[in-house]
């Protein structure tokens, strides 16, 4: 099999609300040329262009249509998009390099939550015969989840809150987070209850952003980037669409994508859990242990650009391959509801 | 520098599904004041019923009736809810497990306040007094150990039908604002490419050639030329105009792109390819920020623009 590394990665800040189209132009443009430049690239030389985004979330159809042109798209480019995370299109794109049919690739995921409301948007993923038509909100959904933990034991309103401060502190080395700080967690437990027992804190914050990866296979990735963060697994799964028929209280996608990618020597972790409760779970069904850094951006508590948030995962686990500072790393996204389905992508440096 | 000019923007729809043997079964008999489960290969009884297993994806059809009352599994507290909620007071969502049944279903439970709401709570189906045939025939659960209410006959259903309604504000782009605020003075903005310096009306947040944000303003004036037509004869939903009637791209002069819109004052058998025309306005008064200003184009009178000048804009 062709070796396969993340080269390059560029993210929007993550703010509360942007002034831009739901289509994701006005973000993309800067990180294109952001990315393209830092490797010494044109479009010219992507060989395949993959996206992730959802017209749902963007309130008008084919969004990622008009996206394109953020790219330029003439001549003719190969092109192909996902209504999923664009960590989804990552594996499209690595998929596609497997194969051999292209040397390099750009992804990217783009969202504007703030143009509608995003807890009654994320009801448009369920099911739409017995779910969908009861408008079960994204908040109130993980509040069953999050009770369900707490009363059997697997964590508490003090653990989640804890997740929600460390979160805040490490984002206070990332200058694109939303929220950042030092917060205490006594504070946090006296504020009032979002949808109980999830207080705001709990809850990844709405926001508008963009991210993009680009990858490149063997040679072409030695020659872009000194350090390549390889991909030595990469793999997701799914589970029922039927969260009333599962064992909320873990994740067996979760570990079935883990167990294949292979997670052991991971030094950095960056999970996509959306609510605080569920990188505590994301972290037990993975079998992190205390000596693995989980979320050193912050996490998506501290910026969750929809579609765009677990790709911006992986390319911060990378990130960290690319500096030096970690030589194997684990990035991790997750779609649906209640952690549904979940992708893990394990890179690693090499000497 | 200003926002951008924003509106609010409803998107509704009502889905219209066909249900299959398995929800169809579901849904007839929550109309009937009755719960259906439907037996797994493991043995499990799902509620809601799923057409085929979660683990062995076998085709499942073995129905079992559960009973209209459980007990709470798992739940969370909603002190305001949102538009299409069960409740517009607040509630709780709850995973229920009805009796004889294995897995849960979600559904809002009317408990007043949390304080009343616990994991193992019993409650009971409060059916709506009009059933259809849909999962809101269940209005919500309440806090009972009473039995459920008896059966009583209903018609089969074979669709379900779910509104949808989603409200957004769009932002108009960096790019699409002067061209907007001009609209609103009767002025004509196109924006140019930089790197390639085609004239774009409407803007574009970027060309879509070289990926770039256009900057460079361009007013146009309001004659151009028809580049393609097509004659409508169709009649069709919220149609303004009886047929038929021509709708043709014009390329405004100096620009690169063609627009469409509605060509008038001439017989459809007479317009061509190439033929000037020029814009007509709508009073003054009822000007807004769209191209709707033009209520349309007439010719213009000038001769036909050769077809050298708009072949490449087809």
């Amino acid at each position: 099999m062709r070796d396969i590394a993340v080269v390059g990665f560029a993210q929007t800040p993550c703010v509360r609300e942007t002034d831009g189209t739901t289509n994701g132009v006005e973000m993309l443009v800067p990180i294109f040329h952001e990315v393209l430049g830092s490797l010494g690239l044109t479009k010219s030389d992507i060989g395949f262009w993959c996206s992730g985004s959802s017209d749902y979330l963007a309130g008008r159809a084919f969004s990622f249509v008009s996206a394109v042109d953020a790219i330029g798209a003439f001549p003719p480019i190969m092109e192909s998009h996902v209504e999923m995370d664009a960590a989804w299109a990552l594996y499209e794109a690595w998929v596609k390099l497997l194969c051999g049919e292209v040397d390099t690739a750009l992804v990217y995921g783009f969202g504007k939550s703030s143009a509608g409301q995003l807890r009654r948007v994320m009801a448009m993923q369920l099911d739409p015969y017995v779910v969908t038509p009861l408008w079960p909100d994204s908040v109130g959904l993980a509040g069953i989840q999050a009770r369900m933990g707490i009363e059997a034991g697997l964590w508490d309103e003090r653990a989640m809150a804890s997740v929600a401060a460390r979160s805040r502190a490490a984002a206070v080395s990332n200058p694109l987070a939303q929220l950042s700080g030092s917060v205490d967690v006594e504070d946090l437990l006296a504020s009032d209850y979002l949808a109980d027992p999830l207080r705001r804190h709990d809850c990844a914050p709405i926001t508008d952003g963009a991210a993009t990866i680009v990858l490149a296979a063997g040679d072409r990735a030695r020659e872009l980037c000194e350090r390549p963060a390889w991909i030595t697994g990469f793999e997701h799964r799914v589970d029922s669409p039927s969260f009333g028929a599962r064992d909320l209280l873990t994740s067996p996608s979760t570990v079935a994508a883990g167990k294949a990618a292979g997670t052991d020597g991971v030094e950095v972790a960056e999970l996509h859990a959306p609510f605080s409760h569920q990188e505590i779970l994301l972290r037990q069904a993975l079998g992190l242990g205390d000596d693995v850094a989980v979320n050193p951006s912050g996490g998506v508590l501290a910026g969750n650009p929809m579609f765009a948030a677990g790709l911006a995962r992986i390319g911060e686990a990378a990130r960290r391959v690319h500096v030096g500072s970690a030589s194997r790393v684990l990035g991790h996204a997750t779609s649906g509801p209640l952690l549904q389905q979940n992708l893990v992508c394990v890179m690693e440096g090499r000497k | 520098m200003t926002k951008p000019l924003s509106a609010p923007l409803d998107v509704g729809f009502d889905y219209t599904r066909s249900l299959g043997p398995t929800l169809g079964r579901f849904l007839t008999d929550l109309r009937r004041r009755k719960v259906t489960g439907i037996r797994g290969s493991d043995g499990r009884v799902h509620v809601p019923p799923l057409e085929y297993d979660p683990v062995t994806a076998e085709r499942l059809t073995e129905f079992v009736d559960v009973a209209s009352t459980g007990v709470v599994r798992g739940w969370s507290w909603i002190p305001e809810p949102l538009e299409g909620q069960p409740l517009d007071r607040p509630f709780a969502w709850a995973l229920i497990q009805l009796d004889g049944a294995d897995t849960s279903l979600l559904h809002a439970v009317d408990a007043g306040s949390p304080e009343q709401m616990s994991t193992g709570a019993r409650v009971r189906v409060r059916w709506r007094a009009e059933r259809v045939g849909a999962i809101t025939d269940i209005e919500c659960f309440e806090l009972s150990d009473s039995p459920g209410d008896p059966a009583v006959e209903a018609d089969e259903v074979s669709m379900v039908i779910t509104p949808v309604n989603l409200h957004y504000t769009h932002s108009a782009s960096p790019t699409e604002d002067p061209f907007l605020r001009g609209l609103m003075e009767g002025r004509l903005i196109a924006q140019r490419c930089p790197a390639c310096t085609k004239v774009y009306f409407p803007p574009r947040p970027a060309c879509p050639t070289d990926g770039v944000p256009t900057t460079d303003q361009v007013e146009l004036s309001d004659r151009g030329t028809i580049t393609t037509f097509c004659v409508v004869n169709v009649p069709f939903l919220g149609q303004r105009i009886p047929p038929p009637y021509v709708s043709a791209y014009v390329l405004l002069d100096g620009a690169d792109i063609p627009f469409l819109h509605l060509l008038l004052g001439i017989a459809p058998e007479d317009v061509r390819m190439g033929m000037r025309v020029q814009a007509v306005w709508k009073p003054r008064e009822e000007w807004g920020p769209t191209m709707q200003n033009i209520d349309h184009f007439k010719p213009s009178g000038e001769p036909d623009a050769p077809f050298d000048s708009y072949s490449q804009h087809l």
